[in-house]
């Protein structure tokens, strides 16, 4: 057992004083509070709506989004706008369609049905128009960095001037929380640089808190329905596991063990 | 089953089982005599049933849905997590399942290391078990790559090169597992179609691993032969069967919440990115449950050689029950096994950590002596052990320790000095 002790603290040791020399070298993230996380985290529908009214007006020049249509944003759980507006919204942009019964392709106001037009035609033509690099597609992006939406809250306010013993190309900014410090996208926000329509301040701090928020959403449409889910789930497991270790004891007591 | 009498008391009954005994095999399952004083930990061999079924259900559903191409793989799954009904449950069952899986699949290895259980006469269950296990490696394995994101392609990579270290025919075992140059459609597709044959194998090698053990019975804590029927033992039904439904609803709230909660915490975020061939992510790092053998892989400077210790770490598994060499099974009566048995536990759990982290400086030194330690244990630390070892006295019978409360070592052995 002594050994047993021994060996443990070591690991532990090794571990703790591990993580130490890790900290020193990661930046801590920005921190706000999101409304979506917890047992019962729900979307924040305004900030879901300003966030994609950000998207729409600054990312969504260079930035895609293949993977949503235009009626996700009328869905339950999502920004919920009314169908008139997602109708709406869908025919501000030119879909291109075809072939017709001539075997040409043409453009038509978009539909609910239609997926969020593309800035670029190919990754290609994404790469060409960004200096060489590629604007990755925003529909699950939040899950596919490991900060997750602390990540990129940070990152959009994380812009800075380079330290003077580092040197950027051209077309290449410094910011603290970017992978390297180095990024080919020049700070996208600047206070004021959207309009919100109900009157909600658009600093930098804002505008990267809501369009993050859309962002979750993009990535999880579902999340409202599986947090819902998973309380009712969680809380019948719960009551039948107690129902059940009742009968197990009834059942146990007819024999001299334990259980 | 042999010694089964059973006689169905309908006439309709006794038809059928004439010429099919399935009511034989259904009251055996039902009296089937196990020793009553099994304790928690026995309850994972019924939790990995329902582990198996729940990913080969979700598994079905979500196959109608995906699309096993290259260029479509990741878009479909994405398909699955928006537009299907239920989709991403379903989706966040199947990829949470697996972890689940093999969470179980290791305390029910661990379970047996500890109380003996693949010495005769079960070793043919124990064999069986490996071969599962092995086949679980290689269903996870090829699950994970389905989603085409770059963990997907770029483990799949990694994995598939290995073969390449086997002398003179490596380079064209690798070409002839991918169907081509790389790991590209034809890698994903062949993936595809293994990855659904081989949940029926091992639902195949799972009914003869419980013949297996239907045939000498469960070991137990005392690790003693018992009696069957007996005072020592209970009926499978009701007894065992409402103890492991309590142990696996416990477990189904675990579940839950890694499903509802936390779905994405146990993947890596890069597999949300789409497969690309031409950028390589910083750190290639199989899922967690793979670790271990990735830090003995990489622990072992030669290519060839670290694919055979990988291996070896496995396989050495399957003759286990000949290098253990002491005739008790419960490492309740083993004091000098039981602390070497929770060192190789903190052993592999440390094998665990340093495969997560990148295989130099300290790290790659750690798991070298881990990985050294962890040949060690199988292949000197137990076959001396058996000889060397004072073991304690163990109890006739389990009724004695099961009378005391939890296994009494103090009053077994007051006992035995009474009758000498």
């Amino acid at each position: 057992m002594k050994n047993l002790f021994k060996l443990f603290s070591i690991i532990i040791l090794i571990i703790t004083s591990n993580s130490y020399s890790l900290a020193a070298e990661k930046v801590e993230y920005l921190k706000t509070d999101w409304s979506f996380k917890g047992l019962f985290g729900k979307f924040d529908r305004a900030s879901l709506q300003r966030g994609y009214q950000v998207y729409t007006e600054v990312c969504a020049s260079c930035h895609s989004m293949k993977y949503l249509s235009y009626r996700n944003l009328a869905e339950p759980g999502g920004p919920e706008f009314s169908e008139v507006q997602a109708k709406a919204i869908a025919a501000s942009f030119e879909v291109t369609d075809g072939p017709n019964s001539d075997g040409e392709m043409f453009t038509r106001p978009g539909k609910l049905s239609d997926k969020f037009v593309m800035p670029y035609d190919n990754v290609k033509a994404a790469q060409a128009a960004n200096g060489g690099a590629y604007p990755p597609d925003m529909s699950v992006l939040v899950k596919a960095r490991g900060g997750g939406v602390d990540y990129i809250y940070s990152l959009l306010q994380g812009y800075e001037e380079a330290p003077s013993n580092v040197s950027l190309d051209d077309g290449v900014y410094y910011n603290k929380y970017m992978y390297g410090n180095k990024i080919r996208m020049a700070s996208p926000l600047s206070d004021g640089l959207v309009e919100y329509g109900d009157g909600t301040n658009a600093t930098v701090e804002q505008m990267s808190k809501d369009v993050t928020t859309f962002l979750m959403w993009s990535a999880e449409p579902h999340l409202e329905s599986r947090h819902q889910m998973g309380f009712k789930a969680i809380v019948y497991l719960i009551i039948l596991t107690v129902l059940v270790y009742f009968s197990m004891k009834k059942i146990w007591s007819r024999v001299e063990s334990e259980v | 089953m042999s010694d089964h009498d059973y006689r169905p008391k309908s006439k309709v009954g006794q038809w059928f089982n004439d010429r099919l005994p399935l009511l034989t095999l259904a009251n055996h399952l039902t009296d089937y005599p196990t020793p009553k004083n099994l304790n928690y930990w026995w309850t994972f061999g019924g939790i990995l049933t329902f582990c198996l079924i729940t990913q080969i259900v979700t598994g079905l559903t979500l196959a109608m849905h995906y699309i096993a191409h290259a260029d479509m793989a990741f878009e479909s799954v994405e398909h699955i997590m928006r537009d299907v009904n239920y989709g991403w449950l379903i989706r966040y069952i199947h990829a949470n399942g697996a972890s689940m899986f093999f969470l179980a699949v290791y305390i029910h290895i661990f379970r047996s290391l500890f109380y003996g259980s693949y010495k005769a006469p079960r070793e043919i269950i124990w064999i069986i078990g490996i071969i599962i296990y092995l086949l679980m490696m290689a269903a996870a394995f090829m699950g994970y790559v389905l989603p085409w994101g770059q963990m997907s392609f770029w483990g799949a990579t990694v994995i598939t090169n290995l073969f390449s270290a086997i002398p003179l025919v490596g380079e064209g075992i690798v070409t002839w597992l991918w169907g081509g140059y790389s790991v590209d459609n034809p890698t994903l597709t062949r993936f595809f179609t293994l990855h659904y044959l081989i949940p029926f194998l091992i639902l195949g090698l799972v009914v003869l691993h419980i013949w297996a053990l239907h045939v000498p019975g469960n070991n137990n804590p005392v690790g003693i032969d018992v009696k069957k029927p007996s005072k020592d033992t209970v009926p499978f039904h009701p007894y065992i069967v409402i103890k492991d439904g309590f142990a696996l609803l416990m477990f189904m709230i675990v579940f839950a919440f890694f499903v509802f909660y936390a779905p994405n915490i146990l993947g890596h975020a890069d597999n949300y990115i789409e497969a690309n061939p031409m950028v390589t992510p910083a750190h290639i790092v199989p899922e967690w449950y793979l670790l271990p053998f990735y830090a003995i892989l990489r622990s072992v400077p030669d290519k060839l050689l670290g694919v055979v210790a990988m291996l070896s770490a496995i396989l050495i598994l399957a003759v286990l029950p000949w290098l253990d060499t002491s005739k008790i099974r419960s490492a309740v009566f083993r004091p000098l096994y039981k602390q070497f048995y929770w060192i190789l536990v903190a052993d592999v759990l440390i094998l665990g950590y340093v495969g997560a982290m990148p295989a130099e400086g300290l790290y790659l030194l750690i798991a070298r002596v881990a990985t050294a330690y962890y040949f060690l244990h199988f292949l000197v630390i137990l076959p001396v052990l058996g000889f060397k070892e004072k073991t304690l006295p163990v109890p006739l019978s389990i009724t004695e320790p099961v009378l005391g409360g939890s296994p009494n070592l103090a009053a077994a052995r007051n006992k035995e000095s009474k009758i000498e």
